[in-house]
């Protein structure tokens, strides 16, 4: 019987580990969410500031070594493995950021890394600018009823 | 459109690679390995500029052929605007015939020389082709240190710089015919899946080459295709039986043999313009002269992909250039 190019094509591409993926992802992911919620209350411990501070130094700390560890070249080994659970989370925006910064660095400061340097994540801040725009117009018609 | 050769010969060849390359089973084949992907250069770009200027220098003290004495040079990488090839041909100082079929230049280049040669307007030529890892994720893919999951049918691109040399003096490998292959629409619009772009193509150009020769797939001790990988390998094979009725046997694929698939971060194995000859001219050939295999068929894939045209969300297309060569012994 003649198969046509898309079936046999279909047939001979595997699956990909769906489910597996999703537990690696919830397992990491919810480490990263623990380390993060142990960083808030650990800087509203010691420098006696109240959470919503805590909250942006915690995001700030997970930046910093996402970049960092990014540089020294072993974090997207971590991020194949993690897959979402360390993409999602902000770590995920730093280290796509710099990578493209370090890829682009060559290229001068201007033209490299000042034009490309948000070239995976330019998307993430245009849609999270517009979504929050959109939430907030619910928000506030909501308000209003 | 299929050619025969009279009198063209490969008389000479040179592979330098990368630490993947050198890694794998065909490692000890090889001319040159480098163990850093730098190669002493300042970023990527040049280091594929540097890996086609080692070949050439390879090949012709590997041949003992003056450069002056070479007629033409032709050439192509995977850069924008061939940019590895025009570089390096910026310091030979020659005539350069630039070419772009993707992963299938080297047989697309093997073509065009043999036909200049048995057309009598030149006597001495050298084609060659690279494709770097890294510059090659750069362009088509992400940043390389954003890594990235990738899928199992991803093929990993080889670094490589490749040359040979062909004239019409009789040397141990012949360059017997060539079948110029046709643009194919493989109807799949998947990246990451290049092997099934590419299938369809060497299909064709199996098939068109063996109609043209009059021949049966059993002429040929081996075949070989360019860069399908795992899954592209296993298409190829059920499409040419379904299809054409043909069952692929003395069959292999070069990107399947480049890497050792378990054990290197390669998922569906190797691609890249380099792959196919650093296979052909390293391990084949070497086979070829001890008599293993007497007549090769060697068809190149290139997926023709085009960033811009993806995210049109149009669909991939390919081409398979094929070269049949002959050991003379």
């Amino acid at each position: 019987m003649k198969q046509s190019y898309q079936e046999i094509v279909e047939k001979n591409s595997p699956k990909e580990n769906v489910f597996s993926n999703a537990v690696i992802a919830f397992i990491t992911g919810g480490i990263m969410g623990i380390i993060g919620q142990l960083l808030i209350d650990g800087y509203s411990m010691w420098l006696d500031i109240p959470t919503k501070e805590a909250t942006v130094c915690m995001l700030v700390t997970l930046i910093f070594f996402s970049c960092l560890f990014t540089s020294f070249g072993f974090f997207d080994k971590w991020v194949n493995f993690c897959k979402c659970g360390l993409i999602i989370p902000i770590t995920g925006f730093a280290h796509a950021t710099m990578s493209a910064a370090l890829e682009f660095r060559k290229e001068g400061l201007v033209t490299g890394i000042g034009m490309n340097m948000l070239k995976l994540s330019g998307a993430v801040i245009i849609f999270g600018v517009v979504s929050s725009f959109v939430f907030s117009l619910i928000r506030m018609v909501v308000g209003l009823i | 459109m299929t050619f025969k050769f009279k009198d063209v010969y490969i008389n000479e060849t040179s592979t330098i690679t990368g630490p993947y390359e050198s890694e794998g089973p065909l490692g000890k084949y090889f001319d040159l390995c480098h163990s850093d992907l730098y190669f002493g250069e300042k970023n990527w770009e040049q280091a594929e500029v540097k890996l086609i200027d080692e070949a050439i220098n390879t090949l012709t003290r590997k041949s003992k052929v003056e450069i002056n004495s070479v007629d033409a040079f032709i050439g192509g990488d995977l850069l924008n605007q061939i940019a590895a090839s025009n570089y390096a041909m910026m310091k030979v100082n020659k005539s350069f015939i630039g070419i772009y079929a993707a992963c299938s230049n080297s047989t697309l280049g093997l073509i065009l020389g043999g036909s200049l040669i048995d057309g009598g307007f030149l006597n001495k030529v050298i084609t060659f082709t690279s494709s770097h890892n890294t510059a090659a994720e750069k362009q088509y893919r992400y940043p390389v240190e954003y890594g990235g999951p990738k899928r199992k049918t991803t093929t990993f691109t080889s670094t490589g710089g490749v040359a040979a040399l062909l004239s019409n003096e009789t040397g141990k490998i012949k360059l017997e015919s060539g079948t110029l292959g046709t643009v194919i629409d493989s109807g799949v619009t998947d990246v990451f899946n290049m092997g099934a772009v590419m299938a369809k193509a060497a299909a064709d150009t199996i098939y068109k080459h063996l109609q043209d020769t009059g021949r049966d797939i059993s002429y040929y001790d081996l075949i070989l295709t360019g860069d399908l990988g795992v899954y592209g390998k296993e298409i190829l094979k059920e499409y040419m039986y379904s299809e054409y009725n043909i069952k692929l046997k003395n069959y292999n694929d070069t990107g399947v043999m480049l890497y050792d698939i378990e054990n290197q971060p390669v998922y569906a194995g190797a691609s890249g313009p380099a792959c196919a000859s650093l296979v052909t001219y390293g391990y084949v050939f070497d086979k070829m002269k001890k008599g293993k295999y007497k007549k090769v068929l060697l068809a190149a894939t290139g997926a023709l992909m085009s960033p811009t045209m993806v995210n049109h969300k149009l669909t991939i297309p390919a081409i398979s250039h094929a070269v049949s060569l002959e050991v003379i012994l």
